[in-house]
């Protein structure tokens, strides 16, 4: 076996993680659905141990793996399952455990932010599940009528298993080698995020956000589907390797068209500019918790599915200089590189720009999770192996850093307060530890050390520099340089969080201590220890990205 | 005896091999691959020891066959980067049977005798695992010899030692956390100290190890490359020690801060900051060195914002953003200059393909050669970018204006800080980055340095001049004390670069002095308006005698520290920037002129009535002296007889300007 495609019956073994989080999935809804006794308890029990158990079957089950190079036996090469529809690579496994941990995070933290409180109005509504959208619900909301009494529960399953079905889409996205699997999986992931973000039903945030999203998201997947038609008629097949082969031969008009249609839906994922305008809208209504998720999960979806789509591993179909030039990244910049480039400092810029102004916290991360997908698109536009690794090194950041400051937004929303910046005044005295989370969070958002963003974005610059100088050509130092003045730019707004939280005065009439559940402040801390630990000792991180990586360094 | 001395030896290797496994997730070998063929031997290396002590000894590494085939050696040498005191005896090519062992014996014979630290790493070239590539394959070990010290990292972190006391301390006995915060700032004092005593102003370059002491170096991220590498040199050495200083004057300046502006906070932020300024002054890893850079900044912008003056949020964003602006500058250099050099190998002995540590740029790289980029020469662009970045700091006209407002809004005790050290490391970044590394484009630049020198000296002198704020003229006073600086590292003359870091040490002193003096008053009064006050003599004749050798000394009156430091880099530059040397000389003029009428202004003429009643019966105190004292004995000290600040410098200097290929004299007998 030598990286051949595995058989259909052969191909369910590596999709043991899948499998795992598909049973578990079915599991939570029955559960839900059955016996009066199946409380929120078990359900979160059931889909923490169903996630859980995905992140640690993901190298538990690496044993087929083929070593490809016996003197760097880290560079593995994948299998392709399904006659060539998925791979199991250590690429799609780096995002296995990713999207397996934010699951995770966001499970518990979802869970979390009821407890301490009984069902009151307008938190029946949400299953209990979700007490910030609760407390964001229209005060029309009235008490629930007495007719639904395990109501609370039924939603709290469905709740669960919609993410645990977006973690498997999601999963599934990064593995997908085939445009069939491709759109599927895209589509799962977007639908089952409709339904998540209007999850807040009696708050009208909410079911605008849901439908805005499905509005938005329907018309870029649909974009891209049309353009997968086009790929398909050009190249006669629909695996990726193959496509991607056509479309180099295509003539530039073809092959700018279709790439702008698949740049569409791939972007909408990304929520990279010019394709984000659903972005500060969704997460704005969506609960927090489910905001925190879809600025983890389907964005790092998206950049996978668009590394192996636009720049992929070194085929067999393609010719050996044209793979050399792909694991080595060296050569000028190519038409669809500078494209790529110009989308990652429009975004960066767009983003930080945007998020200036803003007064609520979940825009304003929203926007800055914009400008952060900015960075991240500097490695498809770059797309040599040192891009690859930074760009897994950011993932593995952005992860803990993004979702320690929605967890911390999640937070103080549950204590009562509201998700504006006003509502940051004199956090640092009110809630001593989660200003510091949410603090440490911000900073490294804006990349300063000794924090991880700083090795984060430490990575992505010097892999576009190493490209500049390597003949890429000016872009890739415009870029660099796009991406050092955004630096700054965004320490502007981040700062400024920090400042409300430590300078400014509380507001009039605010609790003089903020009373936030042991379990989000635990998950606050957690994440925000693991930002700076990540910048202190990045070593663990960078070593798993170096061996999940596809491209790897010329012989 | 012997395994006390080898303690540390132990740890640093325990250290080494905690580095060189990290990570997790072994990769599984495939269930069906071919297995590796079994007649090839498979090779074992085993150190019975691989540290060596300062006298010198030997020590033997078993290479052994552990396969079940024979496994042939074909070279075993020593490879380092730069010259090395290990050597080996030669060992013929051999091949080794199944179960067989060869001992190679690996001798560290220093050549010089010094605080030092030798690394190398041991190449067994074999042919274990042949056909995955042509060729034999090269296994290494890491050899460290000499002073295996801690000292330097034992200097940076301590001050962190106690923020757990501080954050943890029990509410209501608050009183005490002022005096574990000068208990926090006498351990790092303690390690400069010592570091004074055993450094060795004669080590240099040439005495091998780059001219760098007291050296710790392990590899910290090998994905980038990055080294934690710390080690101190003339250059670094005096910041270094008077880092430690002006931090514990600070602590003991802090006491003003009230306990209900959350002083725990406040002590908690000035220890962390003491960390980022030690750390910037010994990294000899460009990563390293910008990670402490820019954690300077964030301590200094919650200082500055929280307990500062009215318009604190104002000068705290302004700072922020303003210094930021240069530190990523500086990053876009330090990338550059790491994919322009050559491939070497880390201190644990694997190939790099490019480097960040800092004597390596500076002397294993010439990027004088390097390709244009952008239209651009290599090596300028880079300077620039650098020049640029640290001028923010410093701060250079017209990248200034962030400076008067920190300052007048920060509390003393930060503005102590700021004036005393965090300036200068922006000059110190001058000299160990553009200089060291870039020197040629340091000569094209010179000229403009220079007139950019000139100009602060005569901006900042008519500025301090115009200000009615006590504060803001020290403030101004600065920029015109490090426009000297400029001039004399432009100059590139042993005396004047000699004077210039002498200048910088000299404006920590004083300067910090200054801010401390504006405190006394402003703590008394609330004002630091010049026109506000008048006959303070009357009243506070202590105060007024130490303000007025505070202020001579900032003027540059003979006998204390200013004088020293600004003739040496006007004599200096003489020579070199005749037109620049001149201007700035007026600069001294105007010194004069600021500083004696402040004295005027304040301490002589008639008191108003409304400061009657705070000021009199209220000279200085205990703790003021405390705090006063050490500044004023510096100050006089290094006026008196710099001669042992300055041959702290002279050979590490003489080194530096090796570079430019200039003479390379010592400072002579001439002084």
């Amino acid at each position: 076996v030598t990286g051949g495609a595995l058989s259909n019956a052969a191909s369910w073994r590596p999709l043991i993680p899948e499998l795992i989080l598909a049973v578990g999935t079915i599991a939570v809804l029955a559960v839900g659905l059955g016996r009066r006794a199946a409380s929120r308890g078990w359900l979160l029990a059931l889909a923490l141990g169903t996630l859980l158990a995905a992140v640690a079957a993901t190298p538990l089950t690496t044993e087929p793996f083929i070593s490809v190079r016996q003197e760097d036996p880290g560079a593995m090469r994948g299998l392709a399952l399904f006659g060539g529809l998925l791979a199991r690579d250590g690429f799609a496994d780096f995002f296995k455990l990713l999207f397996g941990a934010a699951g995770a995070v966001v499970v518990l933290s979802s869970f979390a932010s009821r407890e301490g409180r009984g069902d009151e109005p307008g938190d029946r509504a949400l299953g209990g599940v979700l007490a910030p959208a609760a407390s964001m619900a229209s005060p029309a909301a009235g008490p629930p009528s007495s007719g639904e009494p395990r109501r609370g529960d039924r939603d709290a399953a469905e709740y669960a298993a919609l993410l645990l079905s977006v973690v498997l889409g999601a999963d599934l996205m990064a593995a997908a080698t085939d445009l069939l699997t491709a759109y599927l999986a895209l589509e799962f992931v977007s639908v089952l995020s409709y339904v998540l973000a209007a999850f807040g039903r009696r708050s009208r945030r909410s079911a605008e956000a849901g439908l805005k999203y499905a509005i938005y998201g329907g018309v870029a997947t649909g974009a891209m589907l049309y353009g997968f038609s086009w790929l398909y008629g050009l190249a006669g097949t629909t695996e990726l390797a193959g496509v991607r082969a056509a479309l180099a031969s295509a003539p530039p008009l073809v092959a700018g068209t279709i790439l702008a249609l698949c740049l569409a839906g791939l972007g909408f994922k990304m929520a990279v500019a010019p394709f984000h305008t659903w972005c500060p809208d969704v997460y704005e209504g969506a609960p927090t918790p489910v905001a925190a998720f879809f600025s983890v999960v389907p964005k790092a979806a998206g950049f996978a599915l668009a590394f192996r789509f636009l720049v992929g591993a070194p085929e067999a179909t393609l010719s050996s200089d044209a793979a050399a030039a792909v694991v080595t990244g060296q050569g000028p910049a190519t038409v669809v590189a500078s494209v790529l480039a110009v989308i990652a400092m429009i975004s960066m810029t767009l983003g930080n720009l945007a998020a200036i102004p803003q007064r609520n916290l979940k825009r304003l991360l929203a926007y800055s999770s914009i400008a952060q997908a900015g960075n991240l698109a500097m490695a498809l536009a770059v797309g040599s192996p040192a891009a690859e690794r930074a760009l897994l090194v950011y993932l593995g950041i952005y992860l803990f850093m993004n979702l320690a400051a929605f967890l911390a937004v999640t937070a103080l929303v549950r204590a009562g307060e509201g998700d504006t910046l006003d509502d940051l005044a004199g956090l640092g005295g009110r809630a001593p530890l989660l200003s510091l989370g949410l603090t440490l969070a911000v900073l490294s958002l804006a990349g300063l050390p000794p924090l991880g963003g700083f090795v984060a974005k430490f990575a992505m610059f010097s892999a576009t520099i190493e490209r500049g100088a390597a003949g890429g050509g000016p872009i890739f130092y415009a870029l660099a340089a796009a991406g050092v003045a955004n630096t700054v730019v965004s320490v502007y707004y981040y700062a400024r969080v920090a400042k409300v939280i430590y300078f400014d005065r509380p507001r009039a009439g605010a609790p003089a201590r903020l009373r936030v559940p042991l379990s989000l402040a635990a998950l606050v801390g957690v994440t925000a220890a693991g930002v700076v630990a990540l910048g202190i000792y990045a070593p663990p991180l960078t070593t798993l990205a170096e061996r999940s990586a596809m491209l790897w360094r010329g012989p | 005896m012997v395994i006390a001395r080898r303690a540390p030896f132990v740890l640093s290797g325990a250290l080494l091999a905690a580095a060189t496994i990290a990570g997790w997730g072994a990769p599984a070998q495939a269930a069906d691959a071919p297995p590796p063929p079994q007649r090839a031997g498979v090779l074992q290396i085993r150190p019975s020891s691989v540290a060596f002590d300062r006298a010198g000894e030997a020590c033997q590494v078993t290479i052994a066959n552990r396969g079940a085939g024979p496994l042939a050696v074909t070279a075993v040498r020593v490879a380092s980067i730069g010259e090395t005191d290990f050597t080996t005896d030669s060992v013929p090519r051999r091949t080794l049977g199944p179960g067989e062992s060869v001992a190679v014996t690996v001798v560290y014979r220093p050549r010089a005798t010094g605080p030092r630290q030798s690394f190398a790493a041991l190449e067994i070239e074999h042919d274990d695992l042949p056909g995955a590539s042509a060729g034999p394959r090269v296994d290494t070990i890491a050899l460290r010899g000499g002073e295996g010290r801690f000292l330097l990292t034992l200097l940076v972190f301590s001050p962190l030692f106690g923020l757990p006391f501080l954050l943890l301390w029990p509410r209501g006995r608050e009183r005490w956390l002022r005096w574990l915060a000068l208990a926090a700032t006498l351990v790092p004092l303690g390690a400069a100290a010592r570091m004074l005593a055993t450094f060795d102003p004669a080590f240099a370059r040439a005495a091998g190890n780059f001219g760098y002491q007291m050296v710790q170096h392990v590899v910290w991220i090998r994905a980038f490359n990055v080294e934690y590498h710390v080690g101190v040199d003339g250059l670094s050495v005096g910041l270094t020690a008077l880092t430690a200083l002006i931090a514990t004057v600070a602590a003991i300046g802090s006491w003003s801060i009230p306990l209900a502006r959350n002083l725990r906070g406040y002590l908690s932020l000035l220890l962390v900051l003491e960390t980022g300024m030690l750390g910037v002054f010994v990294s000899l890893d460009l990563f390293l060195f910008y990670v402490f850079w820019e954690m300077v900044l964030v301590p200094m912008f919650f200082l500055i914002g929280l307990w500062g003056g009215p318009r604190r949020e104002y000068a705290a964003i302004k700072f922020f953003l303003y210094t930021l602006l240069g530190s990523v500058l500086i990053l876009l250099a330090i990338i550059a200059l790491y994919y322009a050099s050559r491939s070497t190998i880390l201190v644990d002995g694997t190939p790099a393909a490019h480097t960040l540590d800092i004597p390596k740029l500076v002397h294993l790289n010439d990027f004088d050669q390097h390709p244009a980029l952008l239209g651009f020469k290599f090596a300028n662009l880079v300077w620039v970018l650098l020049f640029v970045g640290f001028a923010i700091k410093v701060p250079l006209v017209p990248l200034h204006t962030w400076l008067p407002d920190a300052h007048v809004e920060a509390p003393t005790a930060v503005s102590v800080v700021l004036a005393g050290i965090l300036l200068k490391m922006g000059t110190y970044g001058m000299l160990r980055l553009n200089w060291a590394i870039l020197p040629s484009a340091t000569v094209w630049a010179a000229p403009v340095v220079a007139g950019l020198g000139a100009l602060a000296v005569i901006y900042g002198g008519l500025c301090a001049l115009a200000s009615v704020d006590l504060k803001r003229l020290v403030a101004y006073s600065s920029i015109g004390h490090l426009g000297f600086c400029l001039i004399g590292m432009a100059a590139l003359t042993p005396i004047a670069v000699n004077g210039a870091i002498f200048q910088m040490l000299s404006h920590g002193v004083v300067s910090a002095l200054l801010f401390l003096l504006v405190g006394v008053i402003y703590d008394r009064t609330g004002e630091r308006g010049l026109d506000a006050f008048g006959g303070v003599a009357t009243v506070m004749p202590r105060y007024t005698a130490v303000f007025a050798l505070g202020f001579f000394a900032s003027l540059g009156l003979p006998g204390l520290s200013g004088f020293i430091g600004e003739v040496m880099t006007l004599l200096g530059s003489l020579g070199r920037f005749r037109a620049a040397t001149v201007v700035a000389a007026f600069g001294l003029v105007l010194a004069a002129a600021y500083n004696l009428w402040a004295i005027r202004r304040i301490h002589f003429g008639a008191l108003p009535e409304r400061w009657r009643a705070v000021l009199v019966g209220r000279d200085l105190d205990g703790r003021e002296w405390a705090s006063l004292l050490p500044l004023v004995l510096l100050a006089l000290a290094m006026g008196l007889y710099p001669a042992p600040v300055l041959e702290l410098s002279a050979v590490n200097v003489s080194d530096l300007l090796a570079l430019f290929g200039l003479p390379v004299a010592g400072l002579g007998g001439g002084l």
